[in-house]
């Protein structure tokens, strides 16, 4: 189900380019702005719903997942380098379980494990906020990856439609209309926090429907995805 | 001993048809895949590797689909034209990784004995990135071999090597041939494939148009009439002298200076020309073809 050797050469090709970089940026921009938010007004629910949340599920979470997960499948199949994965025995779900391994992976190091650090400063009086946040961040950055890595199968622009994706379907729909909440992946993973922490970051969505929502998304993700592989049209420069 | 067959295969993107209603068995031993660029010699070894589905007809490797089938892997080694790789990793680390993908039992021994067969081994612990082009090549035909696959494919390998390493290369590819793997490659250069296949395949604009051993390959393109250009320093001489070979149908001379040649049979004339210019003592300064670009003789074979 997962190979070794293509989680060693996902990980390789992440820190190898300048991805990999942003991947540090991204949980030190929100640690720094944690510790300020701290030091600047102290333990306050308000500030830490707004950084944790505003910042950290909405942009950090899904940043990572996109970095990462296009990091590791798109530029390869961009210049055609997969084909050295594509010609050998091994089952396609193995390649896309395996590649989405290595970005779940950075999702737990660089957002699900810097929310919680963040939540533990910023209210080190309510530990289950910080508990809250990373279980969320790990339930919508997995959902992501695997949306990423469908979109990187689908599209040679598969950055730019994710950031479009992001922008205007979570961000800007999200803030407007009220029943995006049931098809978006970031409100999924507001809703673990909410239930665990206690907050109502979204209001009125059944726990149970987000983490069916997300299943549903993380499992269908990667299947469509290793069925768009196995029929994967690859050609030449000609 | 390992069979690819195309069965009747034709492949169109959109409204453009790359292959059209080819035929053809690559058996054990060497065969060329020749053509002009654009011809849809990739398109064919695409097809051959599982990397594209037919749009009709079928390809198959000893009765087995290639196209999803991921087992058929383990029979055939690929090496693709396009150049990039794992930049990343050092040469040795790709190939390894590639016998590790293949299941082999030990994947270091078989990647060194890969490394050695291409003479990389001095130069694979660095990194990819800094390979040059016949390098690259090189270490690509490594992880092709490593799982020493009966069915080898190589689209376009000569292309950016240095002569010496074009010699090797061929050498590698005719020792494969004998050993009785099956080994079809590429190329739009007729030289190279004649050096070293024992049957080409002629494809141009996507239909097969020829097929047969080089001599017979050679021989639809040799017996058509070719015309050159000679500057010698003795022109009129010389193109008598040419006149009284049967090689030579016809020879003008140019008022500008220079011999208009027409010679029947391009192999005979090519030895002719120089033992006659030296027997009779008239230097030539130069030889060029005028209708020798590899279209206009795909353009003669299309058309007989």
């Amino acid at each position: 189900m997962i190979s070794r050797t293509i989680v060693r050469l996902g990980v390789r090709s992440i820190f190898g380019r300048w991805r990999g970089v942003l991947l540090f940026v991204l949980p030190l921009v929100l640690l720094g702005l944690c510790v300020l938010a701290r030091a600047l007004v102290g333990q306050s629910e308000e500030a830490s719903r707004h950084t944790l949340y505003g910042l950290g599920l909405v942009v950090v979470v899904p940043l990572v997942a996109l970095l990462a997960t296009s990091g590791v499948l798109a530029p390869e199949i961009d210049d055609g380098s997969i084909s050295y994965l594509l010609a050998k025995p091994i089952p396609r779900s193995t390649i896309v379980v395996s590649k989405l391994v290595v970005a779940v992976g950075c999702v737990v190091a660089f957002a699900a494990l810097p929310l919680l650090l963040a939540g533990l400063v910023l209210r080190t009086d309510d530990p289950s906020v910080a508990v809250g946040f990373a279980l969320g961040a790990l339930l919508g950055g997995t959902a992501y990856c695997a949306l990423f890595a469908l979109l990187s199968v689908l599209t040679r622009h598969a950055v730019v439609v994710g950031l479009v994706y992001l922008l205007v379907w979570e961000g800007l729909l999200g803030g407007l209309l009220d029943g995006v909440r049931w098809l978006s992946v970031t409100r999924w993973s507001a809703e673990v926090a909410d239930r665990v922490a206690g907050l109502t970051l979204v209001a009125d969505l059944p726990l149970a429907y987000a983490l069916v929502a997300g299943a549903v998304v993380i499992v269908g993700g990667a299947w469509l995805t290793g069925q768009m592989l196995r029929s994967f049209n690859l050609t030449g420069d000609e | 001993m390992s069979e690819i067959r195309i069965d009747h295969v034709s492949r169109w993107f959109r409204n453009v048809v790359a292959v059209n209603d080819v035929t053809m068995t690559i058996g054990p031993g060497v065969t060329g895949l020749l053509g002009p660029n654009g011809a849809g010699k990739s398109t064919l070894i695409a097809l051959m590797s599982g990397f594209l589905a037919p749009s009709a007809g079928s390809v198959t490797l000893d009765g087995a689909p290639l196209w999803r089938n991921e087992q058929v892997y383990r029979q055939v080694g690929l090496v693709p034209e396009r150049e990039a790789l794992f930049d990343y990793l050092t040469g040795r680390e790709f190939v390894v990784a590639n016998a590790e993908l293949q299941g082999l039992p030990d994947p270091g021994a078989a990647a060194q004995r890969a490394i050695a067969l291409i003479e990389m081994t001095d130069a694979q612990d660095r990194e990819i990135s800094t390979y040059s082009k016949g390098m690259r090549q090189r270490i690509k035909m490594a992880s092709a071999l490593v799982h020493d696959p009966p069915v080898l494919l190589l689209d376009e390998p000569f292309n950016g090597m240095d002569p010496r390493q074009r010699i090797h290369l061929m050498e590698l590819i005719r020792a494969m041939g004998a050993e009785g793997r099956t080994v079809l490659f590429s190329s739009h250069i007729l030289e190279e494939v004649e050096q070293v296949a024992r049957q080409i395949e002629v494809v141009v604009a996507g239909r097969h148009a020829a097929s047969g051993d080089f001599g017979a390959i050679r021989r639809l393109m040799t017996d058509r009439p070719n015309r050159f250009v000679l500057r010698t320093a003795d022109d009129r001489r010389l193109a008598s002298v040419l006149l009284t070979d049967p090689s030579v149908r016809g020879a003008r001379l140019r008022a500008e200076g220079g011999i208009e040649l027409e010679a029947a049979d391009f192999g005979r004339f090519s030895e002719v020309l120089p033992r006659l210019a030296r027997e009779h003592g008239v230097r030539l300064l130069e030889v060029t073809p005028t209708d020798e670009s590899l279209e206009s003789v795909f353009s003669y074979l299309v058309s007989s």
